[in-house]
């Protein structure tokens, strides 16, 4: 079986548009017990059968860790995406029975620290939801400042500010608000730990300031939003399987996969925690890597790729898998 | 540098200069050379905000190598004791973003980093280059009183006077060695006392 992808049997007991943009889903268990434990920060890999195919999304859980009645999760609705997201807006309703992975945290919180200062951007509060209930549970001392285009897409940003007052400072693009980063990062005080989430332009932007105001890298933490990015079809041979397949422009690498019975590990789908990593046997084109998990060594030899995000133009490929 | 031998022996690497704009050096005899070795690596103007603890020790060498370096701060203490409560204020008043370089004995490197730790810095985000003598900082587990310049093995616990096995058996807590009785089962038994730490 792979890593992370136990199964849970849900039932969605609600569905809560929030605003234009974002819709949240609530999961009970099916037999009525207590959903497995949690810490903020963790995700679910959502199942999503949509006629004759499956599509697998990873989404954090928003909900309070001390509370595993139910899951939730909250969905950005992306008309020009994969349509995945479309499928939870438009297909997911109260009742319906689904099947979730057990949650996995590639994005935890460091409990050494004496203080978290978190940065989210959009819809990358989510995690932030979960790790605030968590530390205001325990006593924890955070701050959490949250970008976002105007106060109608600010999702949530009226309960944070509600529960945890000051701690929470809103920025709206639509009125030319913005962190004043540098300013932020070098009054922490020392053994803050900082996490970020949102959009890889945000979170590339605080990663960079902080490494060159002498933040230590073991002190940043950031969780990707990324989704494979479609192309051109290719054909995959996989050595151990036996199996020649084809990638749609559509599918990601693992999916295709999956859709022709080879059962890889996963964790992320957002090419970054490094599971899924598949050695290259042989090829003849041109790789597009769009992990964040392989060395740019990695990258240029060519013997490595992680199916969930990259892809491959060219004659031939050979997979190990 | 020391061989690794089991996992909670701190292992030493080399300092480098870290990008960030406040530099806190703590060193002492033979650590200075570390940190004027690494100067010749560092971009020009790092020391101008850079601070230097410096303990020379009795001989007292060193310290114009270091006045060289023109930091904002050069600080000369005569033992560690004396300079913790400085350390401790600086480290207690710093923002994220200052770096830690540390130089010099292992018992130097280990208790300046136990107040970090206590600061809430991380252990793999601390420079540490081991230079001068091998000496050990033991903490006796039976009295549990700690003996300073240990070299040789077996060692004679300063506190309860038990003869101690040397231990790899490293505490961060502590910033200590442990120190084992070789002669529980019959205190008759006195192995050689070797110089094992120089």
């Amino acid at each position: 079986m792979s890593t992370g992808t136990t199964k849970l049997d849900v039932v969605v007991s609600d569905v809560v548009p929030v605003n234009h943009l974002v819709t949240r889903f609530h999961f009970r268990r099916r037999d009525g017990g207590l959903l497995p434990t949690f810490s903020g920060g963790a995700h679910v890999v959502v199942e999503m059968r949509d006629s004759d195919r499956t599509r697998l999304n990873p989404y954090s859980l928003m909900g309070s860790p001390l509370d595993t009645r139910e899951y939730t999760i909250s969905v950005r609705r992306d008309d020009v995406g994969r349509g995945g997201s479309l499928f939870m807006h438009r297909q997911v309703k109260p009742g319906l029975e689904m099947v979730i992975s057990y949650p996995v945290n590639l994005f935890s919180l460091d409990l050494r620290a004496k203080k978290h200062l978190m940065l989210a951007g959009g819809i990358g509060i989510t995690p932030f939801m979960a790790q605030t209930s968590q530390l205001a549970g325990a006593g924890g001392n955070f701050e959490l400042h949250y970008t976002c285009r105007t106060a109608s897409l600010g999702t949530y940003a009226d309960v944070l500010r509600q529960r945890y007052g000051n701690r929470v400072r809103l920025y709206h693009d639509d009125r030319e608000e913005r962190i004043d980063l540098d300013r932020l990062l070098s009054s922490q005080p020392l053994g803050t730990h900082l996490y970020v989430c949102g959009p890889a332009g945000m979170i590339n932007w605080v990663r960079d300031r902080a490494a060159a105001l002498g933040w230590p890298s073991e002190t940043v933490h950031f969780e990707h939003f990324a989704a494979p990015q479609p192309g051109a079809p290719f054909d995959v041979t996989l050595a151990l399987s036996g199996k020649t397949i084809r990638v749609g422009e559509q599918q990601s690498l693992l999916e295709a996969m999956e859709a022709a019975g080879v059962d890889p590990p996963y964790l992320c789908r957002g090419g970054v925690c490094g599971q899924c990593e598949t050695n290259v046997i042989s090829s003849d084109g041109k790789f597009i890597h769009n992990d964040h998990w392989l060395s740019e060594e990695d990258h240029r030899s060519g013997c490595k790729i992680m199916p969930c995000v990259s892809r491959f133009e060219g004659k031939s490929l050979v997979l190990e898998r | 540098m020391a061989a690794k031998t089991i996992i909670s022996r701190p292992i030493y690497g080399t300092l480098s200069p870290q990008p960030g704009k406040h530099h806190l050096f703590i060193a002492d005899a033979e650590g200075a050379l570390a940190i004027t070795d690494m100067a010749g690596k560092a971009p020009p103007g790092f020391f101008d905000g850079a601070e230097i603890d410096f303990i020379p020790g009795s001989e007292g060498k060193h310290i114009a190598a270091l006045e060289a370096l023109k930091p904002a701060q050069l600080h000369i203490a005569p033992s560690f004791a004396s300079l913790l409560p400085r350390l401790k204020q600086t480290l207690a008043n710093a923002h994220m973003g200052l770096r830690l370089y540390l130089a010099g004995t292992e018992g130097l490197i280990g208790q300046a980093m136990q107040a970090a730790l206590e600061a809430g810095m991380d252990h793999t985000s601390i420079q540490t280059e081991h230079r001068g003598s091998l000496a050990r900082r033991m903490q006796c587990v039976h009295c549990k009183g700690i003996t300073e310049n240990v070299t040789t093995q077996p060692a004679l616990c300063s506190h309860c006077g038990l003869l101690l096995l040397v231990r790899d058996h490293y505490s961060r807590r502590l910033a200590a060695f442990q120190g084992v009785c070789i002669n529980a089962e019959d205190r008759s038994e006195i192995p050689p006392m070797e110089e094992a730490f120089p």
